[in-house]
């Protein structure tokens, strides 16, 4: 049984469509990557598993349970965390308590305040300081020890690379062995192909609401890519 | 020395009126509504504390943990089963529906128990006071009401900075589709957030029924003591609101000292116009937006 | 068509005290001052985006200015009520700068404030009568057949230039600007609306207004007293008629006056279970149909008897506009 199952989804907004009978499967231990153009789909899709979106129909098992319809608070406690796009740390809140809240629903793991610190060293001293007061960067790293502290299955991780530093890209990338690990499953959607690539170990790219492409980043030529990417 | 009378007497009914605005300043905190029937929601819990006092004939500072807790519960309760569906409505859906839960409390209120004054008894401790020099005295009451103020907001304070719901609080106030994420139930922490507002609200409410009398349209008056409180104050900031509510006593106090009782509340809203006019967002203000 | 039945709905108002008699007339009178009222409540509201619960303020300004300039500076009171509305609009100026430095919920308390503030001091002054109020005297020595009628027609004045300053205001290029503000404060500013002057000229109009229309209540009244005068049942009643006719359309506030007067005239004796009805149907139709009964109406019949919406013309037939956009320019009949 795969981890998460997404089955035959349609989605909207308003009365624009976003997703197109969108069919895929992520098996546990995976780091599946979801790439595309702006809009074509596939931040939505991260959206309809996260729970901010509902589709209008189709399913989506996560190890079997549907969730399609499920409030988004609860499913974190099955065991899906969010890296939402633009970070959206807690701006009032320190970067300490910013983790803490990442805990909220109390799962059982081994992600704590400690581990998300040795993971993210740069955290450290800044434990005490408001998260508006961080860099772009720094956000970042918080924001994925904001989910990890959730002690997920399936991370949903947003363009984290989106306005960042390619050595600050560079070493987020690196943190996903850890995550795996750790038993964390990784659902990532980038606009940026060249980094996701060279830690995926699936890709599906998306092309106006539909799958364009889909399988292993060995598998694929980059010629492939390109033309499932812009539609050629 | 009837100035320096007046002047405590001031910055303790000061503690009284930040007990009052606490809630208010809470739940505007959390979820940008200002509850237009907030005053009234103090004045709910002296009736209650009435029937309490008239069923099981105790003393009435007995029935202030009965009242906190049916208060939260009723908070609790209106929250989630009525304002819930506002709260992301905007402002105007807000004040007219606060406004209107607000005539129906009063209303409400009247036709149960007429809108004759009434009070609670709580023995000697009404008039008691303890005697500073030959013209100064403090009295007893006044002064638990401000300690009470203190601790409240102490209270409020660590429960907010240090517990995992204040935590929520606040989150929840930054970005409320982000705490849905971390797996938040907003619907849950907002009644929550109504519920400790009332809760604190009976506090003041019911000790004020004890100090003096009360009546079904005493709430607008509340509401806008509290209301100039916070703004005294600034908003975002408990201790902010305590200060507030002293500065507006004080106004009051000291302006019947000087012109007259006639024109106490005048004095108090004209100290407010002035801050209004030259430091809106307030004294100890950590949120510039008003 | 529409238009023939309005001239005649006119000509009837405008004769009526010639025939309907003094108890109807009043009775009118009572009904033109509230729809004067909602409607300009209903500007500040629905189209500047200002929730005032503070508007009781200037109609007892409205009414003491008149007993002012009447009883105290002999002018005859139905001119009086010009100087009551100038009143306004001057005290409106200095509570703007005050009450604009908030928002939302906390500028609707603030207004209200400052109505308190307003009530204060008149019932202080000793010349006023203080808390027990005073006779109209100038208005009391009028013949009840010359004062009646003079009340209802500056009452239905009152309304026709309250609907009249609307519709053309929001016609007017400072209208697309209070519209864009009622739906976006910051891409409004941003796109070069002047918000403040708007929202300023807006809150004075209202003041004047509702001065005026307090004016035109205490020569109808005759005895004015600050709890009633500046009472905050005023604005529970505005609420109660913008929330069931609607925000920002200009019949809601027609339909709302109307349905509350019939209310009133049946139902007022009740006291108290009266007002909590009406609390209750304001929070019930806020929270179920933010456009107000008169909202959901149009919603099903797309029917608008004054256009102030502005409709986008699709080319070719059978397209039918996005729900998004808010039709109606032409009336449909």
């Amino acid at each position: 049984m795969s981890l998460l199952e997404i089955q035959n989804v349609n989605a909207y907004y308003e009365d624009f469509q976003a997703l197109y009978d969108i069919n895929l499967k992520i098996e546990e231990g995976d780091i599946y990557a979801c790439i595309g153009a702006n809009g074509a789909g596939k931040s939505t899709l991260l959206k309809t598993v996260a729970g901010t979106v509902i589709p209008k129909d189709g399913h989506i098992l996560f190890d079997g349970k549907p969730i399609d319809r499920m409030p988004a608070h609860k499913r974190v406690e099955l065991g899906i965390a969010s890296v939402p796009e633009g970070r959206r740390v807690f701006t009032s809140l320190s970067v300490h308590e910013n983790l803490l809240i990442g805990a909220y629903r109390n799962r059982k793991g081994p992600w704590t305040t400690d581990a998300v610190y040795e993971l993210f060293p740069l955290l450290v001293p800044l434990a005490k300081r408001q998260a508006s007061a961080l860099s772009g960067g720094e956000q970042q790293a918080l924001a994925i020890g904001r989910a990890l502290m959730a002690n997920p299955r399936l991370i949903l991780m947003d363009e984290v690379s989106l306005g960042l530093a390619p050595v600050v890209i560079k070493r987020i990338y690196e943190s996903f062995d850890t995550m795996l690990e750790s038993g964390c499953t990784i659902l990532v959607v980038e606009q940026d192909v060249q980094h996701v690539l060279t830690v995926a170990s699936q890709v599906a790219c998306f092309l106006e609401g539909r799958i364009a492409l889909e399988g292993p980043p060995s598998e694929l030529t980059s010629e492939q890519i390109t033309a499932a990417y812009f539609g050629v | 020395m009837d100035w320096v009378n007046a002047a405590v007497q001031g910055i303790l009914l000061g503690g009284l009126y930040a007990l009052f605005a606490v809630g208010l300043s809470l739940v505007f905190g959390t979820m940008r509504l200002v509850n237009l029937a907030h005053g009234d929601l103090t004045v709910l819990p002296a009736y209650v504390a009435l029937m309490l006092v008239n069923a099981f004939r105790f003393n009435p500072f007995y029935s202030i943990p009965i009242t906190m807790v049916i208060m939260f519960v009723f908070g609790y309760l209106l929250q989630r089963g009525l304002l819930n569906t506002i709260v992301r409505s905007g402002d105007i859906p807000g004040v007219i529906v606060t406004f209107g839960i607000s005539i129906v409390i009063q209303n409400a209120l009247l036709l149960g128990f007429t809108a004759n004054s009434q009070g609670l008894d709580a023995g000697s401790i009404e008039n008691g006071s303890i005697k500073i020099s030959d013209r100064l005295a403090i009295g007893w009451l006044p002064l638990i009401i401000f300690i009470m103020a203190v601790i409240v907001i102490a209270a409020l304070q660590i429960y907010t900075q240090r517990t995992k719901m204040g935590r929520a609080f606040r989150a929840v106030s930054d970005d409320q589709d982000a705490a849905r994420l971390m797996g938040i139930n907003n619907k849950h922490v907002w009644a929550v957030a109504m519920g400790v507002a009332l809760l604190i609200a009976a506090i003041g409410g019911v000790m004020m029924a004890i100090r003096t009398t009360f009546d079904p349209l005493l709430g607008s008056q509340r509401l806008i003591y509290a209301f100039e409180a916070v703004i005294i104050g600034g908003m975002g900031s408990s201790w902010g609101t305590l200060m507030g509510g002293v500065i507006l006593g004080l106004a009051q106090t000291l302006g019947a000292q000087a012109f007259g009782s006639a024109w106490s509340i005048l004095c108090g809203h004209v100290v407010f116009i002035i801050i209004l006019a030259f430091r809106p967002q307030g004294l100890l203000a950590k949120t510039v937006t008003a | 068509m529409i238009l023939g039945f309005g001239v005649l709905v006119a000509i009837v108002l405008i004769i009526f005290p010639l025939f309907g008699g003094i108890p109807w007339t009043r009775r009118l009178v009572d009904f033109f001052t509230l729809l004067a009222l909602a409607q300009l409540w209903n500007l500040m509201l629905g189209y500047a985006g200002l929730i005032s619960v503070g508007q009781q303020g200037f109609i007892g300004i409205g009414s003491y200015t008149l007993w002012l300039f009447s009883d105290i500076l002999g002018i005859h009171p139905f001119v009086a009520v010009i100087f009551a509305a100038i009143g306004g609009a001057i005290i409106a100026l200095p509570a703007a700068s005050l009450v604009f430095k908030l928002r939302g919920g906390y500028l609707a308390i603030g207004t209200w404030v400052l109505a308190e503030v307003m009530r204060l001091i008149v019932a202080n002054i000793k010349r006023t009568g203080g808390g027990s109020g005073t006779t109209v005297q100038a208005a009391s020595q009028l013949a009840t057949e010359t004062r009646v009628p003079g009340t209802y027609w500056w009452a239905l004045g009152l309304a026709i230039v309250a609907i009249g300053v609307t519709y053309f205001l929001l016609r007017s290029r400072t209208g697309l600007g209070l519209e864009a503000m009622r739906d976006n404060d910051l891409a409004a500013e941003s796109s070069g609306v002047n918000l403040w002057r708007t929202k300023l000229l807006t809150y004075v109009v209202a003041g004047a207004g509702c001065a005026a229309a307090g004016a035109v209540v205490a020569i109808h009244l005759l005895r004015i007293q600050p709890a009633a005068a500046f009472s905050i049942n005023w604005t529970a009643y505005l609420i109660f008629i913008t929330v069931i006719g609607g925000v920002g359309t200009i019949e809601g506030p027609v339909i709302g006056t109307l349905i509350y007067f019939i209310l009133r005239e049946t139902t007022s004796q009740y006291g108290e279970w009266y007002f909590i009805v009406l609390g209750l149907l304001a929070i019930v139709v806020t929270i179920w149909s933010p456009r107000g009964i008169y909202g959901y109406v149009v919603r099903k019949t797309n029917f608008f008897l004054f256009p102030v919406q502005r409709k986008i013309r699709f080319k070719g037939a059978g397209e039918s506009p996005p729900t998004q956009v808010e039709s109606g320019a032409e009336p449909v009949a």
